[in-house]
């Protein structure tokens, strides 16, 4: 009836594990009863968990993205307080549970933190940047984001029911194989994986048709904004490279369910097929993650420097080749593989070659800067913080594709700071630029400042006190993923870092700080105009928050800074002399009941629970058919409505200026 | 690893510096200019000149590609060289003939197999200092990688495959290596002892493992192949012949095995 699953599977074996569990069910609980208490259920069910407009997808992505932000942030500190301690010890953690930690820190981070985020941002702002009212595929676009979520809450679900992999967030075979990890965890890892990468790869095609076919008149691809074309080429790079991953964990899952070898030893099957496979996602996933953050750095640079983006051709260029490049480098994770110095050397210089679009990219930051009016809002802080840490990870990243260098790094501490280092600087900094950037977009009013200047001088200290240390005992010669270690000359570096994490987690209550302060006075900072940072493209000539139809009239586009142009020959703010009807997709339940059953289908799947595996995909099946066979998809919003919504915006201009 | 104690590490480190030296030529500048920017062109300086629409230069776009294009040919190029250099399959160039030893990776402890000297060793790799020593690697288990930061880089150990690696003590010495690449719950105590010794101080290391009387034949394999943590040293007198092989091989006899590895 149950499968694999009995009371065995919850956490009672340890109390740190055990109180793991506690505060997630009580943080589900707190949230439940707050919902209830704001008497918000509904609320929230019909505005928001239903909707499939792009704006509050975006939105509950970065929620999504949050929320595992802390729980992944948890992870980290947990695995620095670890190693701190546990000098010629055990330390604190039961033994195999710091393997828990660390595999879930890598799974969350990459697949339910940044990439939440990236698509969230890509969400609210590309189809207000390119002037159209929603996304190609607005219902995909629901299923998308509850897989995602879907996938997040079987990782969040393993802390209480079994347990997480150990496989670390690669899950290498034959370590991950049913021989040698017959529990759980793997399969709640492969199951996680899957399920969300089917979202992802759904998202990448839906941005791409959203940026190649809905753009405003007078958009030609040369004048779209710096995000849409990073938004564009990474969108390719999901399409393209997240079926390489759903491949290979399916594989995965059939060797350990059943029986077969794609991946272990016996009959023919072999390792580095996977990790070949995996790779041939992971890198590409790399530059996935950092070209829209790249978009968001030249967007912010601009805006605060007062100054037109320099060399704009050249960045289209530098992207477009970074993304064609990434697919051409992904055995250099593997150098030690022990293939041929001919295949090294060759993968090698392939990935020095995409550091050249990369510096291509900082010159022109560079030189956006030169001759600006640089103003310092927290958004501009965070792009400098990248540039200046980013290139010291570019550096190591250049050292590390040297082969007989990287036999010596690879594998040490100094591999784990070098990726931090392009991941936090690059892709955090650049997300969480955006997240300052576009908050009063999305909300309509002020996103506090000083908070937020505090939030970035926090991640910044902490991210060089807690990985410089890494990089100096990964020379030393300290291996990753550690649980304890007998040589005393390490554990100075290890404390270092243990307090950098510290300045992080401040940073992090700084970010909290931030939210609350800025809610608490929201009333006095409304942004009424809908462009508080005189703003050049045409996400802010839309009111803050935006209507749901985005744009009364569709701009027509007749410059690269679209609405700059528009301010400059004054004719921004124009109204027309009548307004017409707009269809707008209704919301539906179906995408949230798609979600909730895929994570009932990966969940029985993890425990072999064969019923219900065949119940939650007839479901699902069920739900999609439904959806596909009912015409009724959109509403009118009638000309009356839109004009009533348009004269309201002015009204409220009018009364501020 | 910063302090190297044999050619290959050396050569690697030195590499390492190199690259790292040539990349300061560019970080440091682009540092320096970013804080100098943000300084200078800050909105309250008024001073500074200001050019809003000033977004293009052919000749600078051309220098911004050609700089770290430049950069990027002189570290390939010496990317290219010491990859082949450096290629852990290539046997070392020295008088001396190289000496053998076999190397399997276990849950969680190293075996070292002298086919020269009929004998074998757990958790330690003694050789006579100043002759290169080749090693042939393997794994009774899952994937490892073998370390020894300050004699040689370090390559993957795969079960059903052999992959090789060259290293050389220039001084006697004692080291640390380990296995680099996670393999469960033992993994933090998987490391042996490097005793890189003088030929006489090697002699009797070998005349003493000769003395241990234990027999690694195939039940005895079979015990020692089992899980198991923080392994002490032991010594093997004798060795069955082929163990190596035969722990490569029953990864690949069922089934299609594939064929030998490429790079023997």
């Amino acid at each position: 009836m149950f499968g694999k699953l009995t009371i065995e599977a919850l956490p009672f074996y340890s109390p740190i594990a055990a109180g793991g569990a506690a505060v997630t069910v009580g943080g589900a609980l707190l949230v439940a009863v707050v919902l209830t208490y704001l008497k918000a259920w509904k609320y929230l069910w019909t505005d928001w968990l239903t909707s499939v407009d792009h704006k509050r997808i975006g939105v509950m992505y970065i929620v999504l993205a949050l929320i595992m932000l802390l729980r992944g942030f948890v992870d980290a500190l947990m695995m620095r307080a670890q190693q701190a301690m546990a000098l010629n010890s055990g330390g604190y953690l039961p033994p195999e549970h710091f393997d828990q930690i660390f595999s879930s820190h890598g799974t969350i981070m990459i697949f339910f933190m940044a990439m939440p985020f990236m698509t969230g941002l890509i969400n609210v702002i590309v189809p207000l940047q390119i002037g159209t009212r929603d996304v190609a595929f607005p219902w995909l676009n629901a299923v998308s984001l509850w897989l995602s979520a879907a996938g997040a809450a079987l990782v969040m679900v393993s802390l209480v029911i079994g347990k997480f992999s150990t496989a670390g967030w690669t899950g290498y075979p034959p370590y991950s194989g049913i021989e040698y990890n017959p529990g759980v965890g793997v399969d709640y890892w492969i199951w996680a994986i899957l399920i969300s990468g089917v979202g992802s790869t759904m998202s990448g095609i839906n941005f791409i048709v959203t940026i190649l076919k809905r753009r405003a008149p007078g958009m030609t691809l040369m004048r779209m904004t710096p995000f849409v074309w990073t938004a564009l080429v990474a969108s390719v790079l999901m399409a393209f490279a997240f079926p390489a991953i759903t491949v290979a964990c399916g594989l995965l899952a059939l060797d350990r369910l059943a029986g077969m070898h794609f991946f272990t030893n016996a009959h023919g099957g072999n390792m580095m097929n996977y990790v070949n496979l995996f790779w041939i996602w992971g890198h590409p996933e790399v530059y996935i993650l950092i070209l829209p953050a790249f978009g968001i750095f030249s967007e912010v640079v601009s805006t605060f420097s007062r100054k037109r983006l320099f060399g704009y051709e050249s960045l289209v260029y530098a992207t477009a080749a970074i993304g064609i490049l990434s697919f051409t480098v992904w055995l250099h994770h593997f150098f030690t593989m022990g293939s041929s110095a001919g295949v090294n050397a060759f993968f090698g210089v392939m990935t020095m070659i995409i550091a050249v679009p990369t510096g291509v990219k900082v010159f022109n930051w560079l030189l956006t800067m030169y001759r600006g009016r640089i103003e310092f809002h927290p958004s501009m802080m965070w792009s400098i913080g990248f540039i200046v840490t980013f290139v010291i990870g570019g550096m190591t990243g250049v050292l590390l594709a040297i082969p007989p260098a990287d036999f010596l790094m690879h594998n040490t501490t100094f591999l784990v700071a070098h990726f931090h280092n392009m991941i936090i600087p690059g892709v955090l900094f650049g997300y969480l630029a955006g997240y300052m950037y576009w908050f009063p977009k999305a909300f309509g009013f002020a996103f506090n400042r000083g908070w937020g200047l505090g939030a970035f001088w926090c991640w910044i200290i902490g991210f060089y006190l807690a990985f410089m240390p890494l990089y100096l005992l990964g020379l030393k010669g300290m291996p990753r993923r550690m649980e304890t270690y007998n040589d005393p000359t390490w554990q100075p570096y290890l404390l270092v870092a243990a307090s950098g994490a510290l300045v992080v987690l401040c940073g992090i209550g700084c970010m909290v700080m931030q939210l609350y302060a800025s809610l608490r006075d929201r009333n006095k900072t409304r942004d009424l105009t809908g462009d508080p940072f005189d703003g050049r493209t045409l996400e802010w000539s839309t009111s803050s928050p935006p209507p749901p139809y985005n744009f009364a009239v569709i701009p027509t586009v007749g410059d690269r800074e679209a609405f700059l142009e528009m301010k400059e020959k004054g004719v921004a703010y124009q109204r027309p002399a009548r307004y017409e009807a707009i269809r707008i997709p209704s919301n539906t339940p179906i995408g949230v009941i798609v979600g909730a059953f895929a994570f009932v289908l990966g969940f029985a799947m993890v425990w072999h629970i064969w019923w219900l595996v065949l119940a939650s995909g007839a479901v699902v099946f069920a739900a999609v058919i439904v959806r596909s066979s009912n015409d009724d998809q959109e509403f009118t919003m009638s000309a009356a409505e839109v004009k009533a919504i348009e004269d309201e915006r002015f009204r409220l201009m009018g009364s501020r200026s | 690893m910063l302090d190297p104690k044999g050619p290959i590490a050396l050569a690697e480190r030195d590499l390492l510096f190199d690259a790292f030296y040539v990349m300061m030529l560019v970080i440091v500048p682009i540092i320096i200019l970013t804080l100098w920017f943000a300084w200078k062109y800050r909105a309250s300086n008024t001073k500074a000149k200001y050019t809003p629409k000033w977004a293009n230069s052919v000749t600078i776009d051309a220098i911004t590609w050609l700089i770290p294009t430049v950069i990027v040919i002189a570290v390939a190029v010496l990317l290219w060289r010491s990859t082949h250099r450096l290629d852990p399959y290539r046997p070392l160039e020295s008088k001396e003939p190289p000496f053998d030893v076999q190397v399997v990776a276990q849950d969680w402890k190293w075996l070292f197999i002298y086919p020269e000297q009929g004998i074998a060793v757990v958790n330690q790799l003694a050789f006579p200092a100043g002759r290169p020593v080749s090693l042939r690697i393997t794994s009774d288990t899952v994937m490892n990688s073998f370390y020894v930061p300050q004699l040689a880089g370090q390559i993957y150990a795969m079960a059903g495959m052999q992959t090789r690696l060259q290293m050389l003590a220039d001084q006697p010495g004692k080291f640390v290596g380990r296995n680099s690449q996670y393999s469960g719950g033992g993994y933090s105590d998987q490391h042996f002892e490097v005793l890189a010794m003088t030929p006489a101080d090697f002699e009797a290391w070998v005349a003493r493992a000769k003395q241990s009387g234990a027999a690694l034949d195939a039940s005895a394999y079979t015990a020692l192949s089992a899980k198991s943590r923080a392994n002490p040293i032991t010594y093997y007198s004798t060795v069955e012949p082929k163990l190596f092989d035969s722990i490569i091989d029953k990864f690949r006899h069922s089934g299609h095995a594939h064929d030998a590895p490429a790079r023997r």
